[in-house]
């Protein structure tokens, strides 16, 4: 008799838990969603504000519901900024916590070496770094959130023409980023109908450029190009007004921050520069499509971090909202028709620009991501 | 003619904050057989800790003075607790220690300040002076006088004062001084500490032209540690030498050769002087102390 009653009971409380399983499983089952960032290390600056971004936004969606009414779950990874490590990270993700996609990669340097990861487990991935060799060729699992250093060159190089300037001194850092700039630029300068009349490099560490302006100086260039990111621009801002040079300077995205301005300090004033509009959020005219997202992001951002907002952080947002469009837009969670929902993202407006993906572009970017702006009085400004 | 003095300018400034640097390698490599490459640090540590003080709202000249003295205490704590223990090992490994050491810093760096760029202001303003067509910034000449003071009373020091005779029979003879009652442990503990006072005041005057940062030792080192050879290692004079040469080789290489291969130019120039001079410009014929 007893026996019999407690194996009745038994068997109810079984019933009992196995319904509240399966009904927890099909109403909230989170989807596993990766991202492997360089939080510390030397691109920490990058990686940073990504990772705070990610979290607040996945916060954020799942208060409103979640997607397809399932909470995200987000996996992070510290890679340091060192590639071995991003890749066994990548490894990890898709082996161990079975993510359905995967938002970050801060730097080309660890993106190009989880590519293949992701590639051979079909999972998508929408990196947050810069390097064109991301998507170029294209890669069908690979989308990257950034614009391109050769659009920044082909923004620059539609404002000299515009101000009449053919001939073009260029100086970049021998730095990854100032290389592949310079790069682009010569490539894509005959274009524009753009002579480099000069080309000095620099290293990254040099604090002194004023034998390689000097040169500049003396050639027949109409204007200035510095493309570098971190102290170099600083640098030659900086020995550009001692040597009192009054042609117009041009740097390039890469000093998109308010550290620039205070290296720099009045020697910036004047300088032009292609940025995400982000920076000038406020100053967009009302009527800008992108003025409500930038405005909305910048706020959160702040509020939440008590700390500036930067293109970067942007850059994320971009890419786990298009990445949960995508999600609703599939209608499913698994990872091929995720990446034919993004492959298909249409006017979807971020904090880089309007983003349409098509086969063949998994930027998704054109030139009206870019802004030309332009510092005025220790602020940015949209150049007239 | 203005190009020409532009260059120069350049280079002298550049080469000052290099000669300053190779000073401090050798003031400790003449007392101790170590080569230190630590001595890069003890420059981010002068700007590094000015900057942060200043922030902290001292003025400059309070927090250059603080800045130097806390760089003097990393210097004697780096004898004490790494080099003082590994006494008579080989010069291999003591240099493998401040290379150790060096790493250290930087990382503590990292974790006391933080990883930006930082600046200081310029000591007297930004507005810069033209001379027959070329222009200097007046804390050019900061580094400039700074290094010259710097080197006068290091010479004033070593030559005018019997600690500093102390040093010299260091240098000379280790076991010879020891003999004569000097205690070369702590002539040892004081090139140390002196080193880190250059180091420091090199980091000070360059923080506003150079911007300062956690990591930028590692560059520096390399650039002293090249000019101390080839103005000779061991010699202050040399030291001092070496370090303006290499500024105005890398400025005249970027200037009327290739800023591509600056660098390039500069170490080809050591190279071959070294193939010549294998002691350096200034250096003494390698004596076997037994």
């Amino acid at each position: 008799m007893m026996t019999s009653l407690s194996r009745r009971c038994l068997l109810a409380a079984t019933a009992a838990l196995t319904l509240s399983f399966s009904g927890a499983a099909s109403a909230a089952e989170p989807i596993r969603i990766g991202a492997v960032l360089s939080v510390t290390g030397p691109a920490a600056f990058l990686g940073d504000p990504e990772q705070k971004t990610l979290e607040l936004y996945v916060k954020r969606i799942n208060e409103a519901g979640g997607v397809l009414g399932r909470p995200l779950q987000l996996v992070v990874y510290d890679d340091g900024g060192d590639a071995s490590k991003a890749k066994t990270f990548a490894q990890r993700l898709v082996e161990e916590d079975e993510v359905v996609a995967m938002v970050g990669g801060t730097s080309t340097g660890t993106t190009m070496a989880m590519i293949p990861v992701f590639e051979d487990a079909g999972i998508p991935f929408i990196s947050l770094a810069g390097g064109i060799e991301i998507v170029e060729p294209v890669n069908p699992h690979v989308f990257k959130m950034p614009h391109t250093d050769r659009m920044a060159c082909q923004k620059i190089f539609e404002d000299l023409k515009a101000r009449g300037f053919t001939k073009l001194g260029l100086i970049s850092g021998t730095g990854g980023f100032g290389a592949s700039m310079r790069k682009q630029c010569t490539a894509v300068a005959p274009d524009y109908g753009i002579t480099i009349v000069a080309d000095e490099t620099y290293g990254p560490k040099d604090t002194d450029v004023t034998p390689q302006l000097t040169k500049i100086r003396g050639s027949a260039a109409q204007a200035v190009l510095n493309a570098d990111f971190g102290q170099g621009p600083a640098v030659v801002t900086r020995n550009y007004r001692q040597l009192g040079i009054d042609l117009p300077l041009y740097q390039s995205h890469g000093v998109a921050s308010k550290q620039f301005i205070e290296l720099a300090g009045e020697a910036a004033n004047g300088a032009r520069l292609p940025a995400a509009a982000l920076l000038v959020a406020d100053k967009l005219p009302d009527g800008d499509p992108q003025k409500k997202v930038l405005v909305d992001y910048k706020t959160a951002f702040e509020n939440a971090f008590k700390q500036p907002v930067s293109t970067f952080g942007g850059h994320a947002y971009d890419g786990i909202m298009i990445l949960k469009s995508a999600i609703e837009r599939a209608g499913s969670t698994e990872p091929g028709a995720i990446r034919d929902a993004i492959e298909a993202t249409k006017g979807f407006v971020g904090t880089a620009g309007v983003f349409n993906m098509t086969p063949e572009d998994h930027m998704g970017l054109d030139l009206s991501a870019f802004r030309m702006l332009e510092i005025k009085n220790g602020d940015w400004a949209l150049a007239g | 003619m203005s190009e020409l003095l532009q260059f120069l300018f350049s280079g002298l400034t550049v080469g000052a904050i290099y000669a300053l640097v190779a000073l401090g390698f050798t003031l400790v490599y003449r007392a101790s057989d170590v080569v230190n490459f630590a001595q890069g640090e003890f420059v981010m540590l002068g700007g590094m800790t000015t900057v942060f003080l200043v922030q902290l709202g001292l003025p400059i000249p309070a927090a250059a003075v603080l800045a130097v003295l806390a760089t003097i205490a990393v210097g004697l704590l780096l004898h004490r607790l790494a080099i003082e223990p590994a006494r008579g090992a080989g010069a291999v490994t003591l240099v493998i220690i401040t290379i150790g050491a060096s790493i250290f810093l930087r990382g503590a760096a990292q974790v006391v300040f933080d990883k930006q760029l930082h600046q200081l202001p310029a000591f007297s303003g930004d507005a810069p002076v033209t001379v027959l067509g070329a222009t200097i910034l007046p804390q050019s000449f900061w580094i400039l006088g700074g290094t010259a003071a710097l080197v006068v009373l290091l010479w004033a020091f070593i030559n005018r004062t019997l600690v500093g005779k102390a040093v010299i029979a260091t240098a000379g003879n280790r076991l010879a001084a020891r003999l004569v009652g000097i205690d070369t442990g702590r002539i040892v503990g004081l090139s140390f500490a002196l080193s880190a006072a250059i180091g420091a005041v090199a980091g000070i005057l360059a923080a506003p032209i150079t911007f300062t940062s956690y990591d930028i030792g590692t560059m520096l080192a390399l650039k002293g540690f090249a000019a101390a050879m080839l103005g000779g290692m061991g010699s202050p004079v040399g030291a001092v030498a070496g370090g303006l040469l290499l500024g105005l080789l890398e400025a005249l290489g970027a200037g009327y050769l290739s800023s591509t291969y600056k660098d390039a130019v500069a170490f080809v120039v050591i190279l071959a002087v070294l193939f010549a001079m294998p002691n350096g410009l200034f250096g003494e014929a390698v004596r076997e102390r037994v």
